[in-house]
């Protein structure tokens, strides 16, 4: 179960995303959908914080040693905090290139490792960033706001 | 069956289930309460993040792929349901999550292009906006 608290108008739930748990990949994402469907936001936007969570959860199980998503919803924005332990992004502008990928074909028989993951979080994002240390990890933090809609 | 009277099952708020069963002869692996689900747009992909890209709302999605990662991609995006082609068959657990998640999946013996082909004669739109009317024209091959 998420730890889900409420501290006012702050939202904040967290899940834990296993290594390379592709039975559950994708459940937090839905999760998060659904919650963002029972505080009644508006659907264009709970699109968009859906495609990034899914995207950020799938590099997190495919790429890393496991990791969190953290999401706080204020009246403004919905803010995703990613964070993992794994070996981290050498070249972080090439990872955000349309089409570069260091997955395995076992990955892309899945459906990903296209190299449209990153891009796709950037798309839905109204701010977006990246950092990451090689032997680390890696921290992405997406902002959606509530007012930009599409 | 002629080509006019299936392409007038797509009305505005789409078209159903059921009609697709009967176009593409397809098996229904959920429900069958899913039969009268609503579709209003199609799109052929294997690749999930061109699916999260590019589907919009009420989208029945024709793959090639069976993991578990299509219903986790279909709960994403919303989905309408989950055409699985050339008769390939997702595993229990698969359907299992796609009853669990109310999502209507289906399999045709059909190749992908076919089965889109056959689909984009009844009328239905795709998801890009290179072609927002959808083939409403006359389809070059009648019948089915």
């Amino acid at each position: 179960m998420p730890d889900v608290r409420d501290v006012g108008a702050l939202m904040s739930v967290t899940y834990d995303i296993a290594a390379r748990d592709f039975v559950r990949a994708g459940e937090a994402a839905n999760k998060l959908k659904r919650l963002l469907q029972q505080l009644g936001l508006d659907p264009a936007v709970i699109r968009r914080a859906a495609i990034a969570a899914y995207e950020a959860e799938m590099n997190i199980v495919i790429h890393s040693y496991g990791g969190q998503i953290k999401v706080d919803i204020t009246p403004e924005s919905i803010e995703i905090f990613c964070e993992d332990s794994g070996p981290g992004i050498p070249d972080i502008e090439k990872a955000l290139q349309e089409g570069y990928s260091t997955a395995s074909e076992e990955i892309r028989e899945m459906g990903f490792g296209a190299g449209m993951g990153l891009p796709n979080i950037q798309k839905s994002a109204d701010k977006f960033r990246i950092e990451s240390a090689v032997g680390r990890g890696t921290c992405l933090q997406v902002t959606i706001l509530h007012e930009a809609g599409e | 069956m002629s080509s006019c009277r299936t392409r007038c099952l797509v009305s505005e708020s789409g078209i159903r289930i059921r009609d697709i069963i009967d176009a593409i002869e397809a098996r229904l692996l959920t429900q069958p309460s899913h039969m009268d689900r609503l579709v209003l747009s199609v799109c052929g992909a294997d690749l999930m993040s061109d699916v999260l890209a590019f589907t919009k709302a009420k989208t029945l999605l024709l793959t090639g792929l069976t993991s578990i990662q299509v219903v986790r991609t279909a709960g994403v995006v919303d989905l309408a349901g989950i055409v699985f082609v050339r008769g390939k068959r997702p595993s229990p657990e698969v359907v299992e999550l796609a009853e669990a998640e109310d999502l209507p999946l289906l399999v045709t013996d059909y190749p992908l292009y076919e089965a889109c082909g056959k689909l984009y004669c009844l009328g239905l739109k795709g998801c890009s906006e290179l072609d927002p009317g959808g083939r409403t024209g006359e389809c070059l091959t009648s019948g089915t």
